[in-house]
């Protein structure tokens, strides 16, 4: 009955989903923001700690929501790991292309989140994916908070 | 259990609704949102298209045949609404857009025209968002105190807890749901009225649901303002109704201001048109109305007795089959409920249970259900929600606890 969803639920998405690795708020932290879904109720909390050159150093997120955002966070702290703020806002840029047209710009930057490539299939769904790196986006802009709106 | 009840013929009421014919990714479309927005009856669609093919033109302005015509074509829902509601007076019925925008309408212009600050307004802890942000934006326009009466953990309104916000006579409106879109239950609107007049306070009831599901009489609710949706109830978008005391109408000053609400205009000043026009400015929903009137009569031609009866049997079917579920909790236990059903999967997120139960056809919405202070009160995020309509089959249920039973499966 759901095979056709295995795409999208595929073993690395359920094992982030249930199993994160980087859900955990950071003690030290530089940056954080707050990323809502005003339409379903997700709400994601992003911590950043950055080195002395302004790359990511570490990354720690909260979230309640389903699977998908989880997994979507999950995977995006080791994608943005040593990366500068233009770059992240380059593969944010690029991911959130990926989720809504599966197609990707950069296939190859992209390499480690393509597990969340089959979420344009499912577009009430994009937003679920798309949510942690608007708020990790917001958190490196120095804002507050942000929606996936 | 057997699609038959007595003196209900739902093979013959889902032919009139065209829509559930259609195949989901081939498979038969079991649709479980009808809360969100129902779907409609052939009637609804061909008033609606006869009117724009045969009979339309703007209407309570024009001299001519056109005019005229849909005039009286659009009034009769306004005839038609009233009686539905048993109102005393046709005049009594305000069309507006939806339900969020009565509401809207009672805030601006019943809570800033009559309501001093100082008053408070109280409001239950279960109510969606359309019944919580209009008088938070008074709140802090106008110095009205905003109260939250208190429910049950089985998901009732706390009537001692309710009495006990209104005590000091402080409480100028009591806005509660006459049933509520998450968890079923609907409200006793009579005792609530009484308790309301008690002490002093007018009282409101967001029929969106409630309206849906059985007979509402606000003469016998002894309510103040009541208002419900076309859209919830086979009709249109785009068109609702408030209904209030004329008495309050007429002291209730205008909300929006323009065409069709005034009696008299000149560069000094205006004058207002009689109730109910004065709340109605601008172009009405002529063509939504018209549908309104037809939901209407489709829903009077099946019967409120038939309609409740069906859909009690739905609900107590699903409550059984849902409970019966490994890993899946119903959210809400109130006694008296309607066709609506909240439920949570241990092994996923209801976002996470939608998409898969789509895969097979069966649509329920999931989410806060646009009732966030009530989901933090549960403590809950999110929950999926199953709602019939009369269209509903115990079938279409077997297939949602089927389904479930093997998104379970699914997330093991």
């Amino acid at each position: 009955m759901f095979e056709d969803v295995r795409d999208l639920y595929n073993a690395t998405i359920l094992d982030r989903g249930r199993k994160p690795r980087h859900m955990r708020r950071l003690e030290a932290f530089d940056r954080t923001a707050r990323g809502d879904n005003p339409m379903c109720g997700d709400r994601v909390q992003v911590w950043v700690k950055q080195d002395s050159d302004s790359t990511i150093a570490a990354t720690g997120f909260e979230a309640r929501g389903c699977e998908i955002s989880k997994a979507s966070a999950d995977l995006m702290v080791e994608a943005v790991r040593g990366l500068r703020a233009e770059d992240v806002t380059a593969l944010a840029n690029d991911f959130e292309t990926m989720a809504r047209t599966g197609t990707c710009p950069d296939c190859a930057a992209l390499a480690a989140l393509m597990p969340l490539a089959s979420v344009h299939e499912f577009p009430s769904r994009v937003k679920c994916a798309t949510l942690p790196w608007r708020a990790l986006l917001a958190a490196l802009e120095g804002k507050g908070e942000t929606t996936s709106e | 259990m057997t699609d038959a009840l007595p003196g209900f013929d739902l093979a013959r009421i889902r032919a009139d609704f065209p829509i559930l014919a259609q195949k989901i990714r081939g498979k038969d479309l079991v649709f479980l949102d009808s809360a969100a927005s129902a779907q409609k009856p052939r009637q609804v669609i061909s008033a609606m298209v006869e009117c724009m093919e045969t009979q339309y033109a703007n209407v309570h302005r024009g001299l001519h045949w056109m005019s005229e015509r849909t005039t009286d074509a659009y009034e009769a829902a306004r005839v038609a609404a009233a009686r539905l509601l048993n109102a005393r007076e046709t005049s009594e019925i305000v069309f507006v857009r939806n339900s969020t925008e009565a509401l809207n309408l009672v805030a601006n212009s019943y809570g800033h025209g009559v309501l001093q600050p100082g008053q408070a307004v109280v409001v239950s802890a279960m109510e969606h968002h359309s019944n919580i942000v209009p008088w938070q934006m008074l709140r802090d326009a106008h110095g009205v105190e905003l109260r939250v009466a208190p429910i049950t953990d089985a998901g009732e309104l706390d009537l001692e807890g309710l009495e006990a916000l209104l005590a000091d006579r402080k409480v100028g409106l009591v806005s509660v749901t006459h049933m509520s879109n998450v968890l079923g239950t609907c409200t006793p609107a009579a005792r609530i009225a009484r308790l309301a007049h008690e002490y002093g306070a007018k009282v409101m009831f967001d029929g969106s649901q409630a309206v849906v599901h059985r007979r509402v009489d606000v003469q016998a609710i002894d309510a103040d303002f009541y208002c419900f949706t076309g859209h919830k109830l086979y009709g249109p978008t785009g068109i609702g109704v408030l209904w209030a005391r004329r008495e309050l109408l007429e002291a209730m000053p205008p909300w929006m201001g323009g065409g069709e609400m005034i009696s008299s205009v000149t560069w000094e000043r205006s004058r207002w048109a009689e109730v109910p026009h004065k709340f109605e400015a601008g172009t009405p929903a002529i063509v939504e109305g018209i549908g309104l009137r037809a939901a209407i009569e489709y829903v009077e031609s099946i019967g409120y007795d038939a309609i409740a009866a069906h859909e009690a049997a739905l609900v107590d079917h699903a409550l059984a089959r849902l409970s019966a579920l490994e890993g899946v909790t119903v959210i809400g236990r109130a006694q008296d409920r309607g066709g609506v059903v909240s439920f949570t999967l241990d092994r996923a997120h209801a976002h996470d249970v939608a998409t898969l139960l789509d895969r097979n056809g069966v649509a329920v919405r999931a989410g806060h259900h646009c009732a966030e202070p009530l989901m933090r009160r549960l403590g809950l995020d999110s929950t999926a929600r199953a709602s019939f309509g009369l269209y509903t089959t115990p079938g279409e249920i077997d297939v949602l606890a089927d389904t479930l039973a093997r998104v379970r499966e699914f997330f093991a």
